[in-house]
């Protein structure tokens, strides 16, 4: 039965968002009242908006009220639609989908690189606007944990017309689902939207895992590039059987940790130091070299503290982490930097990256630098860390060229 | 009905004001009026006690020896922003003795000024020529004020009241610091404040000039950056300012990292440009993004050992640093923000106080802002000619003063520093709201969403070519907010009177701000 509801928010502190309240009426047509902080440039055009959007939404007779604070166009469907669903429920027929900007349709590459990874709340949708441009490798757009219970429905929405909205340039969009069956149905709504990484929350087994899989592959049909997938171990049990769980698909590309669940779980209270999580970052990293995908550490959350954030990474990086997770754009420097090869690092992975093409070139099957030989695995490493140092902007990409 | 022309701009402003006659704007450097200057009254010290004891008893015995009367321009100055005390009490006094129709001319106005809305209702004031932001902005754009208000550059006021295009009649300077001769200073007191140089050309050109003090000295206070030789009365009240509302005691640095990209973005220019050298110069105001660009270039200057050879203020505790530093050789400053800066101005002989008549007046031999390298400033609106809005908002609301801004954009590179967007707002458009600062002197736009480089500076062009910098076409940037935005926003709907006019640093009216329609 359908009755009045509302989604979003307002009050004076409220900005780039809105509220709407949609009450479904017994007879008459749509009345739409608006009020816009933003009346004089886009008045008109909010009330076309709405109106156009109830009608592909299939309602037809109600009142709805919109107090908008300079949402920008994605924003504004999804509260109305947000809305409309919490009046109607499952009697809503139709979607509301806004175009898929330009940049949403980027690929992603496998063993790219994850040095950063930004977490942006599902319903805040102003930090995820401009969240691209601070260059993270990539953006989170997170359902599960910084997403209130109540408004789980709302944020599902918001991701979704977000990742048709949002051009995250050369970040990686990412989405971290919900547990259990509310996480599958997380699935059904984001996955044809371009998703290229799943971030599978508390994961215990592979089963989980394969499940996910396989939902997203049947939602896929076939169409596209698989979307990749990166579980969060959050408690003992999952440490155990970390190697099971990075290598329960092949879509796995990344391995990482939360620490404030785990922590919970093992009943040690979180420290600066970390002694009580060693063990656990240290299976993360053997788990998931073992099984082939790459460590990620868990996020630093004091968001003031530089120095504590750049300590932090040149630990983890010494554990065999690849990546740290960001809950602010200012972190996502910090967080290359500290990931960056030293030049000590990156004068030797230059010499055997130079030595193993050299090799290549007159067809020799094994590379020497010096009196020593050297193995495939190094010579991997060393291009890794070419690559990384380009990224970093501490080596010329044109270094072969440039006076050695 | 009003009586309009379009000026040079193409913009329609009128040709009198408030009864008197305006010349639209014609071209940079086009309106030369020649002729002499106004000239103060000659005063006798036969007038003024021998002992140089000036005190008397209250503002209002003050305001009555000066002769106040209905009609008459009244000055003040805005070095307290928005924690003054005293321009309000002066139309509670003026109210007081039953005076009409005065005209308040500010340095600028703050939202502590919104009680002087009822002496506006009342007809005590008749108009202000000041800034207008906050409930004075709305009263205004409402089409509420009896006369039209004039909006001038800090420049632009010493030259309106040089050129005897404002005659004021009385000139009232809160002082910090104030012997009862009238020399007074605002380096020292509860109230301090830095320097009081807008109010220089009140002291030197008005009638009659009050000085009020809440912290009177024996003779001789010093320095005297008031001489009382032109100030006819002092007024000891117990409090001219709210210290915490005059300046920070600390200033902060945006956190915002939208801001923070901007910001690192505009120093990253002006080190590809080349202007990052041994003895260059720069200013930037005291807003977050100004103060971040401020780090960013401190950083960088360190690294490098470069020496800048003077910093244009408004200071605050960062450009401070860069002075104890050594990073930069004077502070040359016309407002102090923040308490370091005030510390600084009063300690420093290389914190240099400069006044609107150094630094900005342009019917003067030169000044100071085109001498400077680069200047960094901000606006609400830009247009893709790279004309620029600084008074109103896209709504056509007044909501800023033009404070300096008008005036810098002399410098040798002229960078706005915007963010591409506010809310669902465009800031780039194809037309300002209200043309405050002619396309031809904006170099650079700086937001987040690229750098734009006006088609006018191909050698700024060139130079940054190569350098790694996200340059873009300005309708480029505009064309991605638009589709962000959902199209191009509406122009407000505005009715025909014309609430404000906007002057140009030499005089002429360079735009005209609309009555809005709520």
């Amino acid at each position: 039965m359908a009755r009045a509801a509302e989604a979003g928010r307002r009050g004076s502190e409220i900005r780039s968002d809105c509220w709407v309240r949609v009450a479904p009426a017994e007879s008459g047509g749509l009345g739409i009242s608006v009020k816009s902080k933003v009346e004089a440039m886009y008045g008109e055009a909010i009330r076309a908006q709405v109106l156009s959007g109830l009608e592909s939404l299939g309602v037809e007779r109600a009142e709805v009220v919109v107090e908008d604070a300079g949402a920008l166009p994605f924003i504004l469907m999804a509260r109305v639609e947000a809305a409309a669903r919490r009046a109607y429920g499952s009697d809503l027929k139709g979607a509301w989908l806004p175009e898929m900007a330009p940049g949403t349709r980027r690929p992603t590459q496998r063993d790219r690189f994850r040095r950063s990874r930004l977490y942006l709340p599902g319903n805040e949708p102003k930090f995820m606007l401009n969240a691209g441009l601070h260059g993270p490798d990539g953006v989170i757009l997170d359902l599960e944990d910084s997403v209130a219970p109540s408004e789980k429905d709302a944020a599902r929405i918001m991701v979704r017309n977000a990742l048709r909205s949002i051009d995250f340039l050369d970040a990686e969009r990412m989405v971290r689902i919900n547990q259990g069956q509310l996480g599958l149905e997380d699935l059904d709504a984001v996955i044809p939207e371009n998703v290229h990484v799943v971030l599978i929350p508390k994961c215990e087994s592979p089963e989980t895992v394969r499940e996910i899989d396989a939902r997203i592959a049947r939602i896929l049909g076939g169409r596209g590039e698989p979307v990749l997938l990166m579980p969060i171990i959050e408690s003992g049990l999952g440490i155990l059987r970390a190697l099971e769980i990075a290598a329960a698909s092949p879509n796995v590309v990344a391995l990482t940790i939360g620490l404030e669940d785990y922590t919970a779980d093992i009943g040690a209270p979180r420290t600066l130091e970390g002694r009580e999580s060693f063990f656990a970052r240290s299976m993360i990293v053997a788990a998931a070299r073992a099984a082939g995908v790459a460590p990620i550490d868990t996020v630093f959350s004091d968001v003031a503290d530089a120095d504590g954030l750049r300590a932090s990474v040149i630990e983890a990086k010494g554990l065999g982490f690849e990546g740290k997770g960001c809950i602010h754009p200012n972190q996502i420097r910090v967080i290359h930097e500290a990931f960056a090869p030293a030049p000590d690092e990156i004068a030797k992975a230059t010499r055997i990256v130079r030595a193993f093409e050299e090799a290549q070139t007159k067809g020799l099957a094994v590379v020497s630098l010096g009196s020593k030989m050297i193995d495939p695995p190094v010579v991997k490493r060393a291009q890794r860390t070419v690559e990384m140092a380009i990224r970093s902007g501490r080596l010329s990409a044109e270094w072969r060229t440039a006076a050695a | 009905m009003q009586k309009l022309e379009r000026n040079a701009l193409d913009r329609e402003v009128p040709v009198e004001i408030n009864g008197a006659p305006a010349v639209p704007y014609k071209g940079i450097g086009a309106h030369k009026p020649g002729g002499r200057r106004a000239a103060p009254l000659v005063a006798t010290c036969a007038d003024y006690p021998a002992d140089g004891n000036k005190v008397v008893g209250s503002l209002r015995v003050a305001l009555e020896k000066a002769g106040l009367r209905d009609g008459m321009t009244i000055s003040t100055h805005h070095h307290f922003r928005n924690g003054d005390l005293v321009a309000n009490t002066i139309f509670d006094a003026a109210a007081d003795m039953g005076v009409k129709d005065l005209r308040w001319a500010p340095s600028a106005s703050f939202p502590c000024h919104a009680p002087n809305i009822r002496h506006l209702e009342s007809g005590v004031i008749h108009h202000i020529e000041g800034s207008m932001n906050g409930p004075l902005g709305d009263y205004t754009s409402e089409g509420k004020m009896r006369g039209m208000a004039v909006l001038r550059s800090h420049g632009g006021r010493y030259q309106a009241i040089q050129d005897g295009e404002v005659h004021v009649d009385i000139a009232v300077i809160a002082a910090p610091e104030s012997d009862g001769f009238g020399n007074c200073n605002g380096l020292h007191g509860p109230s301090a404040c830095g320097g009081l140089g807008f109010a220089l050309a009140d002291s030197e050109y008005a009638d009659r000039v009050i000085v009020v003090t809440d912290n009177l000295v024996p003779f001789p206070c010093v320095p005297w950056q008031i001489a009382g030789n032109r100030v006819d009365s002092v007024v000891v009240v117990d409090k001219i300012g709210d210290p915490e509302k005059i300046v920070s005691g600390t200033t902060q640095i945006t956190r915002s990292p939208d801001r923070l990209l901007i910001a690192e973005m505009v120093a990253k220019f002006m080190d590809a440009a080349g202007i990052v050298k041994d003895g260059f110069s720069f200013q930037a105001g005291a807003g977050g993004t100004a103060l971040a660009f401020a780090m960013y270039l401190k950083e960088m200057m360190k690294q490098r050992g470069i020496r800048a050879r003077f910093i244009r203020g408004g200071s605050t505790k960062h450009l401070v640093e860069m002075l104890e530093e050594g990073l930069t050789d004077y502070i040359l400053d016309g407002q102090t923000f923040d308490l370091f800066g005030v510390r600084s101005m009063g300690e420093n002989p290389r914190h240099v106080n400069t006044t609107p008549f150094t630094s900005y007046n342009y019917h003067g031999k030169g000044n100071f802002a085109s001498m400077v390298d680069a200047v960094v400033l901000g606006a609400t609106e830009v247009d893709v000619d790279f004309n620029a809005n600084v008074v109103t908002h896209s709504d056509g609301r007044l909501l800023h003063g033009i404070g300096g801004w008008q005036n810098c954009l002399f410098s040798k590179c002229t960078i706005l520093a915007l963010p591409a967007y506010r809310d669902r707002i465009p800031v780039i458009v194809d037309s300002v709201t209200t043309l405050c600062g002619p396309g031809e002197l904006i170099d650079v736009i700086v937001t987040e969403r690229g750098i734009a480089i006006n088609p006018r500076r191909q050698d700024l062009r060139d130079a940054v070519k190569g350098r790694g910098l996200p340059v873009r076409e300005i309708r480029e940037i505009q064309q991605d907010v638009d589709r962000l935005c959902g199209g191009k926003p509406s122009k407000a709907k505005t009715g025909e009177r014309v609430v404000a006019a906007i002057k140009w640093v030499d005089g002429t009216v360079i735009d005209s701000v609309r009555q809005v329609l709520a």
